[in-house]
């Protein structure tokens, strides 16, 4: 940083010792940054410097992050910095004989570099079409990154397609951003002493910009862009989808067949010990499924049994308790909570002796089976001697499910069953993300029964399905209250009393559009059931229509 | 999502059936049955072992809980002015029982203290958990209903569905609860005279009321406070008791509750034993015993006790490990049949098939002790069913016997080593134990440096450690100990001997020191004082180390 005043003190300076100068100037930065191993604080001294030279803000309370590894990098490339000048001295020499300006803007220079490092970071890709650019536009970019980032949103999917529609589209946002951010530059960088030192001084810019980003552009870690959007078709059909999985040979098939055999010699020890008071849960990966079905079918047959498929989207702690109590233990009647029904079971069984039931859950982790009360209940279940259960857990943290308490009501043993089998039946109740949502179907029928409607009853959906998509970034969104909606109906000229209103809704209501749900404050909510890409979908293709 | 598969005919097929999926799917059927039930008795046994261990140990703790339940209510009656006292400020007695972090092994500890309860001091005991004890009236109905069941119990089992249907309608409050025990005492005061006299009796006349908080960390602090709060209020009319059960530290009971609340209560503390304690006599009792043939190898021993340690504290899991290690070993060893009482394994030696005696053969322990035989012998051993079984017997006879010397070998070394710098072999008997099993253990650095330490004990430890082991060794039924209690016995006589001599010497030396009066000569005297008790003390150590090397032999002589 004292370098810097020095140059400033002696303005005639010759190029050569110049870059002798930023050479020392670089090794000193570099040397501090390593020093301080904090790259923000860093930032800060530097930006003091240009402070004292007649700048306006300093980068290091604007830009509070820390990226201590860049420290290295800097270095690195102050180093190359330093020898860049040498060369691009010759061409400028002509445009600018003054070098005189030079030195003051070098410090500018070295300041606008740890700018452009920050809003590197800010920016954190897109280097190509930096080195591109011209240095104003650049600086322009660097000075007001909010529009660009903006755009570089927009088009990001598509960005490896077509770079030429890019840079235009890019030009036009830095150039319309240009205005809005003149304010914000002008209090960012020092005010330049003319246009044409400006200018001169931007084209040397350009080149150290391009260094610079040159430098990084080798460390920039670029994500794939190939992604199921790109896809030729990338949405199936259910049907295709399984048609294609099936066609899909199976590998190593007779290694699997092997290992299920393996897994298949302990049924009689599992058997065993389960008859001695241990429950048993399978882990690994692959479907347990089949081997637990090949469990049930050859040693279970005479015995009561019960299976529970936990991967079952509705299934409940309840309706097992309830399938104990009614199908096993023939009882009628009700009861008042979960609780009272375990211990209704657990005195019959204690009663009973030889009343023996063996239980078979299949992903005992699943969403619905998880939790604290209802895996509570099923500990104690499992503790009774005469219910023997085994389980099946697939995910990785299963084991956080049971505590100490937990853990020694089930009384686990562990068995390590790795099928590599794949989860057919369990991920059937999921979407697949190479399946096309069952959005079609909505869509085609809500379109057909839309058209069989009036255009006043059109007119007040289309204003339902807005004001849904409007809010469809807010997960807490109860619904557009009925209120709201007559007003806006009203507005709209769409009805003239809210009876003719709640006419249209139940039209509505009765096809299935439309959902209503009271709120905690009494007040009704309406709410269209259908995801929102569907109804953008049927937003689009009404204007078409229209 | 859930079925429920049922099989046409019933057939209950309870126990046999365990014993038949017992080694199916291996071909060694034979002997099946009779594994399992090895397997299972040898089982119970230690259940029952364990159990009565555990009960042990908690007596003393159950014994003083019961005393200050005695105490805390004795006054109700009476109306003294100490209880008048008490009441006025609304105090409630409550014990602290500082359990540990092992909760799971908490279960029997309150399973024998409400039994213990109910046969000494009141029926209406209510065993209340957190996880039934979401909110206040939770609590209350789980209390109600509780105690309720056990005025059943307590007084006549005549209308049980008017209990039932009351316990549902009644509005649960501390009210109820009140006029239901002014209710029942009177009831029992009247029944007590015509027909429940021996029952009753042995309660007091009117017996508190004791509410057990299992976990009471996991309480919510806001049922608690309610129902302190609350109960507090009906001190008057009802005596209640409550137990809470601590997990951590008695400190927590002042941060779950704020003062205003915790001054309703008069806490008494009671510590139980603290788990590793717990584990190390249980491990005392079952493994380092000749009682039961079963023993864990080095490595299994380890890891039960890492889990232990590391893991949960918990010795109900270590119990839980220990029987699958047992069923484990039956279940896949057909010569686990041998694993019994030495004269059934006898017997049993006797009518092995020609299978087992193969599978004899191919036991690597057999094997090498085949190898070390001469020639004739070998061929003995590997042709003749009828040879082969005679020196198995003798060989499981060495095998009792070894097992027998072992343990108590194994404690006098312990004694020895157990109070040395550093402990190179450990401070619980179990670590020296694990030490012994992994490999033998004289070969070890840790043992060379605790004989080390050994050779540097002073006399007075060396003779405790002496007597001791003197014990240890009468107290065990071997044989072989006869000569080694003898040859410590008179080890201890020399040393007393000794130090009677050295006092006379001393005596000697002090009176030659007056005689002498000479700095040079008393220098000098003194030096060969120095010298004649070094001498001495090598001369013991030397002793000391032959015994060593005895007790090292036995453990070397003994080990297959």
């Amino acid at each position: 940083g004292i370098k810097l005043r020095k140059d400033k003190a002696q303005p005639t300076v010759s190029v050569k010792r110049f870059v002798k100068k930023l050479e020392n100037i670089s090794d000193n930065e570099a040397q501090e940054i390593l020093e301080e191993k904090d790259y923000v604080a860093a930032l800060g001294t530097c930006a003091q410097d240009p402070v004292e030279n007649g700048s306006s803000v300093s980068g290091g309370e604007v830009y509070s992050f820390k990226s201590p590894k860049h420290s290295s990098r800097l270095a690195e490339l102050a180093s190359e910095l330093a020898q860049t000048p040498g060369q691009n001295v010759a061409p400028d020499h002509s445009k600018c004989p003054d070098k005189t300006t030079k030195t003051p803007q070098s410090s500018r220079k070295y300041m606008f570099l740890l700018l452009m490092h920050v809003f590197s970071l800010l920016l954190q890709n897109k280097k190509k079409e930096f080195v591109s650019t011209t240095p104003y536009r650049l600086r322009k970019r660097l000075a007001a990154p909010d529009p660009y980032l903006e755009s570089e949103s927009e088009y990001s999917a598509s960005c490896s397609e077509e770079e030429d529609e890019e840079d235009h589209k890019e030009d036009n946002t830095v150039l319309s951003g240009q205005k809005t951010s003149a304010k914000t530059k002008a209090a960012s960088t020092p005010p330049p002493s003319s246009t044409l030192t400006k200018k001169n001084k931007e084209n040397k810019m350009s080149n150290l910009v391009e260094e610079y980003f040159e430098a990084h552009s080798s460390s920039k870690v670029l994500t794939s862009d190939r992604t199921l959007q790109k896809l030729q078709r990338r949405r199936l059909s259910q049907q295709t989808l399984h048609d294609l999985l099936k066609k899909a040979p199976l590998a190593y098939a007779a290694e699997i067949k092997e290992l299920n055999q393996l897994h298949e010699s302990l049924f009689s020890k599992w058997m065993l010990q389960l008859h001695l008071g241990f429950n048993i849960v399978l882990y690994g990966l692959g479907s347990k499924r089949d081997l637990l079905e090949k469990f049930r079918t050859s040693l279970l047959q005479d015995s009561v049994h019960l299976v529970v498929n936990g991967y079952f989207p509705s299934i409940t702690v309840r309706s097992i308790l309830n399938s104990i109590t009614e199908e096993v233990l023939d009882h009628k009647g009700t009861f008042r909570s979960p609780l009272d029904q375990l211990d209704f079971i657990i005195e019959r069984f204690k009663e009973d002796s030889s009343l023996e039931l063996f239980v078979l859950i299949h992903n005992l982790d699943s969403q619905m089976l998880r939790g604290e009360r209802s895996q509570q209940i099923l500990a104690q279940l499992s503790s009774l001697p005469t219910i023997y259960l085994i389980a099946s857990v697939d995910h990785i943290n299963a084991p956080l499910m049971w505590d100490q308490a937990k853990l020694s009501l089930y009384n686990w043993l562990w068995y390590e069953t790795t099928t590599f089998s794949p989860y057919v039946e369990e991920t059937s109740y999921e979407n697949s993300l190479l399946v096309q949502q069952s959005g079609s179907l909505a869509l085609s029928s809500l379109t057909h029964v839309l058209r069989s409607l009036t255009l006043n009853a059109r007119g007040i959906f289309r204003l339902l399905a807005q004001y849904q998509l409007e809010n469809k970034d807010n997960p807490s969104y109860p619904g557009l209250s009925f209120q709201d909606f007559y007003q806006q109906c009203r507005e709209a000229f769409l009805v003239n009393s809210d009876l003719t209103l709640r006419a249209q809704l139940t039209e509505f209501r009765d096809h299935k559009l439309i959902r209503t749900k009271r709120g905690a404050d009494g007040v009704e909510y309406l709410l269209i059931p259908v995801d929102d890409s569907t109804l953008t979908d049927f937003l689009e293709k009404e204007d078409e229509d229209v | 999502g859930c079925f429920v598969f049922k099989p046409s005919p019933k057939k209950r097929r309870v126990s046999q059936k365990t014993a038949i999926h017992f080694g199916e799917g291996k071909n060694d059927s034979e002997d099946r049955e009779l594994r399992f039930d090895t397997c299972q008795s040898l089982w119970n046994q230690i259940k029952l072992e364990t159990e009565q261990i555990q009960e042990d140990l908690n007596k003393q703790l159950l014994d003083n809980v019961v005393s200050f339940l005695r105490r805390s209510h004795s006054g109700f009656q009476e109306k003294t002015t100490e209880w008048t006292c008490r009441t006025k400020s609304r105090e409630i007695p409550t014990a602290a029982l500082v359990l540990g972090v092992n909760v799971t092994d908490h279960d029997l500890t309150f399973r024998n203290l409400s039994e213990a309860l109910q046969n000494n001091i009141t029926p209406y005991i209510a065993l209340l958990e957190a996880k039934d004890c979401p909110g206040i009236k939770n609590l209350m109905q789980k209390l109600m209903g509780q105690l309720m069941n056990c005025s059943v119990d307590a007084v006549s089992l005549e209308d049980e569905d008017y209990v039932q249907v009351s316990q549902n309608r009644i509005r649960c409050s501390m009210n109820s609860v009140v006029n239901w025990y002014e209710s029942v005492t009177k009831k029992t005061d009247s029944e007590t005279l015509s027909k429940k006299r021996t029952s009753s009796s042995r309660h007091q006349q009117s017996p508190p009321v004791v509410v057990i908080f299992k976990d009471m960390e996991s309480f919510t602090t806001k049922v608690l406070q309610d129902f302190i709060v609350i109960s507090s209020q009906h001190i008057r009319e009802l005596p209640l008791v409550l137990i809470f059960g601590i997990a951590t530290s008695p400190m927590i009971i002042h941060s779950l509750l704020p003062h205003s609340v915790s001054s309703l209560l008069c806490i008494e503390l009671f510590q139980s034993l603290s788990c590793k304690e717990h584990l190390s006599t249980i491990i005392d009792k079952l493994l380092l015993t000749s009682r039961f043939p079963f023993k864990l190898g080095e490595k299994v021993l380890q890891v039960l006790i890492n889990i232990f340690l590391y893991h949960d504290f918990s010795v109900w899991n270590f119990i839980k490990g220990f029987q699958l290690c047992i069923v484990e070993h039956f279940y896949s060893q057909p010569l686990s049949v041998l694993c019994c009482q030495l004269a059934d394994a006898k017997e049993r030696v006797n009518s092995l098939s020609h299978d087992q005696c193969e599978n004899i053969r191919r036991l690597p322990s057999f094997r090498r002790y085949v190898e070390r035989q001469e020639a004739e012998k070998q061929i003995g051993l590997l042709t003749a069913d009828s040879f082969l079984k005679e020196t198995t017997q003798k060989l499981l006879e060495d095998l009792h016997v070894y097992h027998e010397n072992y343990v108590s070998v194994l404690r006098c070394l312990h004694v020895f080593t157990c109070s040395l710098p550093k402990y190179p072999l450990g401070k619980q008997i179990r670590e020296l134990h694990c030490a012994c099993l992994e490999n033998q253990v004289w070969e070890t650095e840790d043992y060379e440096s605790s004989l080390q330490l050994a050779r540097m004990l002073n006399k007075s430890d060396l003779e405790t450690m002496l007597q001791q082991c003197v014990e240890i060794l009468v107290s065990s039924s071997g044989k072989e100990f006869d000569k080694a209690v003898g040859k410590l016995k008179e080890f201890l006589t020399q040393f007393q001997k000794l130090e009677a001599e050295a006092f006379q010497e001393q005596d000697v030396s002090v009176s030659s020191q007056k005689e002498l009066q000479k700095k040079t000569d008393l220098y000098h005297l003194q030096k060969t004082l120095l010298e004649l008790k070094d001498s001495r003390r090598s001369k013991k150590l030397t002793k000391f180390e032959m015994l060593r090397f005895e007790v090292v032999d036995y453990i070397d002589s003994l080990v297959r």
